[in-house]
C-alpha cells in the first residue's frame, strides 16, 4: 500500500520508512511561526518552562501582521514582547512594520516555506503553505512554545480526502476562491476534520499559484489539518522568481498511485460558479446569481486568502474608469509591501483612489475585526477573506459575505452583490 | 485526575473562536481580561453568570476558526472545569490538552443534558453521570497521549520532563 504526499512527509520528518492514518508521530519542524497575537503566550510559556534559546534562529519565523501598525496601547505591548524577544533570541526572520506583510503571503514571498516542508504555525490558516507541497499546519501558542524549545510536533497522522477537480473553469471570472468555497458549501465547516485535504485534477493544474495559496488558506474552514497540491513546474517557477532564494536544500513529494484515501470527491469545472458563502459561516454557500442585489455599506479586499498582486490586477481591471457606489466604502490591503510596490508600479493604486476606494499599508486589520474597517451595528460587508463568523469583522450584529476579488470589485461598483460579468460587460 | 462535577451551560453547533473570544479583545494576552469576555458574542451575558466548576455543553465542532489558544484560556480563566461536545475542532482540541482544560467528547450528553443539569465526569473512565436526571453517559475514551499530556500538567511540563530525560 503506498502512501500519499502528506503522509509521506510526515514519516520523513519523523525519521519513517511508513506511517499510517491515526499513529502519533513526533516530526522535525522547518518552520515555526507566530504572530503579534499568537506569539507573546507562546513566549509567556516559553520563558515559563525555563527555556533559553529557540531550536534554530533562521526556522523560528515571527511576523507582527494582526493588529500593526499598532492600533492602541495594549496591542502595542503585545508586539513589543514579540520584538523584544526577537532581539533577544536573535531571531532572523522577524519582519519589522515596514517589511512585514500577512504571515501566509510574506513566508512563500521570502523563499521560507519550502515544498516538502513541515510548517507549524501559532495561526489557524498556516494551512496555505500546503499550495507548495508541503505540509503546513495551525496548531495553539502552547504548541509554538513546545516547538520553539524543541524543533519538533507531535501529530496524529490524518487520513487524506482527495479533491478531483475536472473539466475547465467555467469563465475567466472563477478563481480559487471560488473552488474552495464552492468544496466547503459541499462538505461543511467539520467535513475534512482532523483530515488532509489533498487537492488535484485538471483544474488544480490549470490553476496560478495564486489560486492555489487561495485553496490551500481556506482548507481549515472544513475543518482540515492541512490543504495540500502536488509541486509542479509553476511551484518550482514560482520559488526561482522570488528575489529571495531558498536559504535550504527542499525535497517534493508525490502521492503514491496507490495510497489509501479516506474518500475521492470529483468535481466539475461546470458545475462550479462564481461563490458568495452568507453569513455567518463559510459553508453558507451559493452562486452569485442567488446573492444579486444584496445592499453593501462596505467591500474589503486583502487578507492571507485574496491580498495577492493577481487579487489587485482582477479589482483595478474592473475598477478602472469606474466609481466606488454611493454609500459604499472600499479598502483595499495589499498582502505585503512588495504586493504594494507592484500595485503601484502598475497603476493598481491611482485606479483604486480614483475609484474612491482607500489603499492601507499591509495589515490583516478588518479580516478579523482589529482595525481599518470594522463594522457598526446591523452593516453589511462583501470581503474576500475566509471567515464570516458572528462579529468577525465588528459588531455582533454585522453581516460578512465571502467572495472573491472579482465579485468584490463588481459589488463596489454597483453597491449590491454583483456578478463581474454585468459590469464587465461581458 | 478526579472526578469533575458542576452544573452546565448549553450552547449550539459551531461555537467558533470569535464567538468564544472576539478578535476585539485579543490586544491583551492577560488570562483573567480575557475571561471577562468569555462567551461574550453568543451569551452577553455568560461570563457574568459562570461560576467556578460549571461546564459548557456545546453541540459538534466546537471551537472551530482561529489558533487562539485565548478561547481555552478564557474558559479555563472562567472557572469552567469541563467541554462536553459531540466532537471539537482540531486546533481548539489540541490546545484544550495542552492547557490542561479537560475535554469530552459524547454526543449522548449533549443530546440529553439541558442548560443548569448537574453532572460528574470521570476523565479516566469517561462515564458522565447526569444527577438531574438520573442518567448516564459513556465519552469517547481520551487517547493514551492525551492523558498523559493531561497527567503531566499540560504540554510545556510534558516537553520540559521528556528534555530532562
Ligand atoms: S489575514 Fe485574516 S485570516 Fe489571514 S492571518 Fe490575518 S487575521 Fe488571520
Amino acid at each position: 500500500m503506498g502512501m500519499t504526499i502528506t503522509e509521506k512527509i510526515l514519516a520523513d520528518h519523523a525519521g519513517r520508512e511508513k506511517v499510517t492514518p491515526g499513529e502519533l508521530v513526533t516530526c522535525d519542524v522547518d518552520i515555526a511561526l507566530g504572530n503579534d497575537i499568537t506569539a507573546p503566550i507562546a513566549i509567556k510559556a516559553f520563558e515559563g518552562a525555563g527555556a533559553k534559546k529557540v531550536y534554530d534562529t533562521e526556522k523560528v519565523v515571527l511576523v507582527p501582521d494582526h493588529f500593526v501598525p499598532n492600533k492602541d496601547i495594549a496591542s502595542a505591548q503585545q508586539a513589543q514582547i514579540m520584538r523584544l524577544f526577537a532581539k533577544d533570541q536573535k531571531i532572523t526572520n522577524y519582519f519589522e512594520v515596514g517589511q512585514m506583510g500577512i504571515e501566509h503571503a510574506l513566508l512563500p514571498e521570502r523563499s521560507l516555506t519550502l515544498p516538502g516542508d513541515i510548517i507549524i504555525g501559532a495561526d489557524s490558516h498556516t494551512c496555505t503553505y500546503g499550495a507548495l507541497g508541503a505540509f503546513s499546519t495551525g496548531v495553539g501558542s502552547t504548541d509554538l512554545a513546545a516547538t520553539m524549545i524543541t524543533g519538533k510536533i507531535w501529530l496524529r497522522v490524518p487520513e487524506t480526502m482527495k479533491f478531483v477537480f475536472n473539466g475547465k473553469k467555467k469563465n475567466k471570472w472563477i478563481s480559487g476562491k471560488d473552488y474552495i468555497l464552492y468544496t466547503i458549501g459541499k462538505i461543511g465547516v467539520s467535513g475534512a476534520l482532523y483530515r488532509a485535504m489533498e487537492f488535484t485534477g485538471s483544474m488544480i493544474e490549470e490553476a496560478t499559484m495564486d489560486d492555489r495559496f487561495s485553496l490551500a488558506n481556506m482548507a481549515v474552514e472544513a475543518g482540515a489539518k492541512n490543504g495540500i497540491v502536488h509541486t509542479d513546474r509553476k511551484t518550482l517557477d514560482f520559488i526561482n522568481s522570488q528575489d529571495q532564494k531558498p536559504s535550504r536544500e527542499y525535497k517534493v513529494y508525490e502521492s503514491d498511485d496507490d495510497a489509501n484515501y479516506h474518500s475521492v470527491h470529483e468535481f466539475n469545472g461546470d458545475d462550479i460558479d462564481l461563490q458568495v458563502a452568507f453569513p455567518h459561516l463559510p459553508e453558507n454557500t451559493k452562486p452569485v446569481a442567488e446573492a444579486k442585489n444584496i445592499k453593501l455599506d462596505q467591500v474589503v479586499v486583502g487578507s492571507c486568502t485574496n491580498g495577492r498582486l493577481a487579487d489587485l490586477e482582477v479589482v483595478a481591471g474592473l475598477l478602472k474608469g469606474q466609481k466606488v457606489a454611493d454609500g459604499v466604502r472600499m479598502i483595499i490591503i495589499p498582502a505585503t509591501q512588495k504586493i504594494y510596490k507592484q500595485a503601484m508600479a502598475r497603476g493598481y493604486v491611482e485606479t483604486f483612489i480614483d475609484a474612491g476606494a482607500v489603499f492601507s499599508t499591509p495589515t490583516c486589520g478588518p479580516c478579523l475585526g482589529g482595525h481599518m474597517g470594522i463594522l457598526a451595528e446591523g452593516e453589511k460587508c462583501l470581503a474576500t477573506t475566509n471567515r464570516n463568523f458572528v462579529g468577525r469583522m465588528g459588531h455582533p450584529k454585522s453581516e460578512v459575505y465571502l467572495a472573491s476579488p472579482a465579485i468584490a470589485a463588481a459589488s463596489a461598483v454597483t453597491g449590491v452583490i454583483t456578478d463581474p460579468a454585468d459590469i464587465a460587460g461581458e | 485526575m478526579g472526578i469533575i462535577k458542576g452544573k452546565c451551560w448549553k450552547f449550539g453547533a459551531n461555537v467558533d473562536t470569535d464567538l468564544i473570544i472576539p478578535a476585539r479583545y485579543l490586544n491583551t494576552s492577560d488570562p483573567v481580561e480575557l475571561a471577562k469576555h468569555v462567551m461574550e458574542d453568543a451569551s452577553p451575558s455568560f461570563a457574568g453568570k459562570v461560576g467556578k466548576g460549571d461546564i459548557i455543553v456545546a453541540d459538534e465542532n466546537f471551537g472551530c476558526g482561529s489558533s487562539r489558544e485565548h478561547a481555552p484560556i478564557a474558559i479555563k480563566t472562567a472557572g469552567v472545569s469541563l467541554v462536553i461536545a459531540p466532537f471539537f475542532a482540531r486546533i481548539f482540541y489540541r490546545n484544550a490538552f495542552n492547557m490542561g482544560l479537560p475535554i469530552l467528547e459524547c454526543e449522548a450528553a449533549v443530546k440529553d443534558i439541558v442548560e443548569g443539569d448537574e453532572i460528574t465526569a470521570d476523565l479516566a473512565t469517561g462515564e458522565i453521570k447526569n444527577l438531574t436526571k438520573g442518567n448516564t453517559y459513556k465519552a469517547e475514551p481520551i487517547p493514551p497521549f492525551m492523558m498523559e499530556l493531561i497527567d503531566a500538567g499540560g504540554l510545556m511540563n510534558y516537553t520540559m520532563k521528556t528534555m530532562a530525560n
